[in-house]
């Protein structure tokens, strides 16, 4: 077969289909990537043209542009889209579309799951665009304190779309991190040791990470706050046993971690461009992995710096002022080690590297200043005044949007295989550059002078008029360059003619194929020796084109590719990806179905729902099993590998165990809040606890031990391919003797909306009930497979995610059961 | 704080602008790179001047904390949507968004609100502390001449947030005498 054939032929089996059918079917990670990043365009220009509404109000004193009360919907929209409808997904997008193409791979892990997350991230932001359109827009600020945002204080339904459309889009944000986790751990190129991935792909991994342990305390917070909200449940109400500050410590476990979050991708494509624009190699690899993984460790060390005015001891402010200080000493290595490669190296002055340079002078202002709010004297002052303001632009547009308009140059070749021809972009740099230095250096002077974040308005003697104005001319003038960047962007697209298929001289794997991309991205999997490749053998993209590498003899209709070994890189298994699919769509329309009805308050649709949620997830997992052709298989290169289904851990046991610890994250934060209302919350003790039930306990734990038994039997029989159901079904008892004794409990936590701990152990209780009933209806599907037995009979990869499952159930019994049943004996 | 920053900021600034002017030494070995870059600039430099600015912090916040003296007057303040109320230990009565001490004596304000989280900001008098539901927060205030300061609620608390500000005048012992004088009939 020669390339022109290989490439026919692969792309007729990689191809999604033509038009509409195509979107809303195709599983390709090129394709979702790309619609991630457009999408999460739009949603820039919506956050950036409320912006302008809010220069506008507050261009002139006593500004009667807007009424606060549509004012307050402007600013919580404005950081809401920016926050998680612009930067998570522009930088999932991102990762998509780019980290098969640098790992030397055809797709993403779970092509599926992409398109599943893009799905729920499309509809959530939906809802948020018609509240809106609608004037129901949120309007407690992007942070939602309660009591304000409470259903005493904001009646309306505002409140409500921001708590159920934001938890929507975050289950895309988890879906997508289990898929770049599992992506880059297990879908390399062979021989990609981790040493020598490309950094980018150390930053996703990262960032992944930190996307799977920060983003559950906020969908807690928001469940609660929802509960609250809608049954009256009082977690935050301090007159019941509830606190304020609950919601103030899970909102800032998360959003601290997220400004790294979004930084550090960021981060990467600077650690990626950098080095080619400098014509070298990034100075110190491991030095920059190890400063990207501690940045992640100390970012969850220091949520309580957004809470230095709340009246926090002061030798806790000292231990949080230290660990806001000393994050800025890996961000220190970071900005050095780039210094340090631009001097190694001989730097060119092209457009990614303007915006780089644009990068490199607002962040470290951004950093400075942020050293100084972590300095506690100063943060009491500065704290609420459009100084913060301030600072966190110049760390989330200088450390963010910066990167990713220099990532957006230097890949757009790649992306539409054309040469740049106009040079509006460098023009719109120096608008968005000087408009951006203009409005924000402003806003921290004003800041400094008393000026308050998030005011309607001010008087004229105030003597802020002047600055003000100034700051909002430069913020239009920022905008009329964004604008310009997009009209260079669509005459890119639209007219520039054909360039070359490596324009940067750059090394790593994406440059190594025809440009735009094929859907199946190489013909051939390449084998990586170094943490160049293209660099080091710069024939290597005609080798790929050849066939000459692994999975080179396309076969039938199966898009086919190879997982490795997480840290050596040495070639697993054979992994066959479903073809396109309208499962996704589907699957995301009834989850939205289950959000919207509980938005409206239709409750009685919500279970109808969630059932078709189940009833599609069972089908998405069996269909994923059919196996094409059994046995040990030829992948090229005299290699026989076995199918990844047919090994211990398949990719489905990987993405369990990364949701699970976003699950177990999850988990923890209530148990946090548990004890943080028991010792810190006003009006506690409860007026009565919950009394111990000898039933209860020995049913749940006897049921839990029985579950993790049976579970193991059942995997005993199926790797003897014995016929034997003896296990499933005792695993079946244990589960089910686990959701009657929780059950019982449930039913015995009392009047909830009464006091904040019955409604917390009932959370509890019915968290570790619901995955007991997640663990029986997998038991069940395996049950039912082995009963009907021949192709479908499950095989010891599907034993080991059920037994994932099931073990993490019985844990969670095991430990709310015990934790609320001792409950009295504890004071 | 501020010029440290701003030597900082162009030290980084100058280190990027030589990048582009100097000719490359093309044999330098990576590893004494590594060493001036990451060990020197990115390690040393940063961890020293950190803990100096961090000893710095915490020992102006420790001065800055109340501390027993007995000359202190306690007054409270009550926050709602959108007004202040305070009252007075030595005296009875409350007054409405404004707020009379003495001057040059210290004052411990017990802060706390009716409803929403607010903000407690007289931003020449000190820093400033929120206002919980359910929770007192004790913030120490000193005027050091007799006048009016101005204060403001500081965390966002709906619509009315921006016009929620209020006074604070300090009195001279005289006056401080008088104010209480009349607060007790």
């Amino acid at each position: 077969m020669n390339a022109l054939a290989r490439h026919r032929a692969l792309s007729r089996i990689w191809s999604s289909q033509p038009g509409w059918r195509g979107v809303i079917s195709t599983v390709n990670h090129s394709d979702i990537g790309r619609m991630f990043l457009l999408v999460a365009t739009l949603f820039f220009l919506i956050g950036g043209v409320l912006a302008m509404l809010i220069r506008t109000q507050l261009a002139t004193p006593h500004s009667a542009f807007v009424a606060p009360a549509i004012y307050d919907q402007i600013f919580t929209m404005h950081g809401t889209v920016m926050m998680f409808l612009f930067a998570i997904p522009l930088l999932e997008g991102a990762a998509v579309y780019l980290l098969p193409k640098l790992l030397g791979t055809r797709d993403l892990a779970y092509p599926r799951l992409s398109a599943y997350g893009f799905w729920c991230y499309v509809f959530g932001g939906l809802m948020l665009v018609f509240a809106l359109l609608a004037g129901l827009a949120p309007d407690s600020g992007w942070f939602m304190y309660p009591p304000l945002s409470s259903s005493a204080h904001s009646p309306g339904v505002n409140a409500d779309f921001w708590l159920i459309g934001v938890t929507f889009v975050e289950v895309s944000a988890i879906a997508a991190a289990v898929e770049i986790c599992v992506s880059i751990l297990k879908f390399r190129a062979p021989g990609m040791s981790l040493d020598l991935m490309p950094i980018f792909a150390w930053y996703a991994l990262v960032t992944a990470l930190m996307i799977l342990m920060g983003f559950p305390p906020l969908i807690l917070g928001s469940i609660l706050l929802e509960l609250e909200r809608a049954f009256g449940f009082p977690f935050f109400e301090s007159a019941l046993g509830g606190s304020p500050l609950l919601w103030q410590h899970l909102f800032w476990l998360f959003g601290h971690p997220e400004v790294y979050i979004i930084f550090l991708p960021a981060a990467g494509v600077i650690s990626t461009v950098l080095p080619v624009m400098a014509r070298t190699t990034l100075l110190g690899y491991r030095w920059v992995v190890a400063a990207a993984v501690a940045l992640a460790f100390l970012s969850f060390g220091l949520w309580v710096h957004h809470m230095f005015a709340t009246g926090i001891p002061h030798m806790g402010l000292a231990f949080f002022s230290a660990a806001s200080t000393l994050v800025a000493v890996p961000t220190g290595i970071q900005i050095f080690a780039w210094l340090g490669t631009l001097w190694k190296g001989w730097p060119r002055l092209t457009l990614p590297m303007l915006y780089i340079i644009g990068f490199f002078f607002t962040f470290v202002i951004g950093g400075l200043t942020g050293v100084m709010v972590a300095i506690v004297p100063f943060d009491w002052q500065a704290h609420d005044t459009a100084f913060i303001t301030a600072h966190l632009h110049y760390v989330l547009f200088g450390g963010f949007v910066f990167p990713m308009l220099a990532g957006l140059y230097y890949w757009l070749p790649q992306l539409t295989g054309r040469k740049r021809f106009f040079r509006i972009g460098e023009m719109a740099f120096w608008l968005i550059f000087l408009g951006f230095n203009g409005a924000f250096l402003a806003m921290h002077w004003v800041g400094l002078l008393g000026q308050r974040r998030r005011i309607a308005w001010y008087p004229e003697d105030a003597g802020w008029t002047a600055i003000n104005l100034f700051s909002s001319i430069s913020s239009f003038v920022m905008a009329i360059g964004v604008a310009m960047v997009v009209f260079d962007i669509a005459l890119h697209a639209l007219l520039a003619i054909q360039g070359s298929r490596n324009p940067w001289d750059a090394g790593t794997l994406e440059w190594a194929m025809p440009t735009p991309p094929a859907p199946y991205n190489f013909a051939s999997i390449p084998i990586v020796r170094s943490r160049e490749p293209l660099a080091a053998d710069p024939a290597i993209g005609d080798q790929i084109a050849r066939g000459e590498y692994f999975l080179g003899e396309p076969r039938g209709d199966l898009r086919e590719t190879l997982t490795v070994d997480a840290a050596s890189g040495r070639p697993e298994a054979l992994v066959i990806f479903p073809g396109n699919s309208t499962l996704p769509i589907t699957l995301a329309a009834a989850t939205g179905a289950a959000f919207l009805a509980a938005l409206i308050r239709a409750y009685w649709i919500v279970p109808l729902a969630l059932l078709l949620v189940v009833g599609l997830s069972l089908r998405w997992g069996w269909s994923q099993d059919a196996a094409a052709y059994p046995g040990l298989q030829n992948v090229g290169r005299a290699t026989l590998l076995p199918q990844a289904i047919e090994t211990d851990r398949s990719p489905g046991w990987w993405g369990s165990v990364f949701l699970l610890v976003a699950d177990t994250v999850l988990f923890g934060s209530l148990f946090f809040g548990y004890a943080f209302l028991w010792t810190v919350g006003p009006n506690w003790p409860p007026p009565q606890w919950l009394s111990l039930s000898v039933l209860e306990l020995a049913l749940g734990l006897i049921g839990a031990a029985v579950e993790v038994i049976g579970i193991r039997l059942a995997g005993r029989a199926v790797s003897r391919s014995s016929p034997s159901s003896h296990g499933t079904l005792l695993a079946l008892a244990g589960a089910a003797m686990t959701m009657a004794a929780l059950a019982m409990a449930l039913t015995r936590a009392g009047q909830l909306t009464d006091y904040a701990y019955g409604a917390t152990i009932f959370v509890m209780i019915a968290y570790a009930f619901i995955h007991a009933a997640i663990a029986a209806i997998m038991i069940c599907s395996l049950a039912y497979r082995t009963l009907r037995g021949g192709a479908s009979c499950p095989r010891t990869s599907n034993v080991n995610i059920v037994r994932l499952w099931t073990d993490y159930a019985a844990f969670v019994a095991a430990t709310s059961l015990i934790a609320t049943q001792f409950s009295s004996y504890l004071t | 704080m501020l010029t440290g920053s701003a030597a900082i900021f162009a030290l980084v600034m100058l280190l990027l602008l030589i990048a582009y002017r100097r000719t490359p030494a093309p044999h330098q070995s990576e590893r004494r790179q590594e060493r001036f870059w990451l060990y020197g600039l990115g390690l040393a430099f940063p961890l020293v001047t950190l803990a100096a600015l961090l000893i710095y912090g915490l020992v102006l916040g420790e001065t800055l904390l109340p501390k027993a003296n007995e000359n202190v007057v306690t007054v409270r303040a009550e926050a709602r949507q959108w007004s202040w109320s305070f009252g007075y230990a030595d005296a009875a009565g409350r007054t409405q968004c404004v707020l009379h001490i003495p001057a040059g004596r210290p004052v411990e304000v017990e802060i706390t609100s009716l409803d929403v989280v607010h903000s407690f900001w007289a931003p020449r008098l000190a820093g400033k502390l929120d206002a919980i539901p359910g929770q007192v927060n004790v913030l120490r205030i000193e005027a050091a001449a007799p006048g009016e300061y101005h204060g403001v609620g500081a965390e966002f608390s709906g619509p009315g947030y921006s016009g929620d500000a209020f006074t604070v005048i300090a009195h001279d012992p005289a006056s401080w005498a008088a104010f209480l004088g009349r607060a007790k009939e």
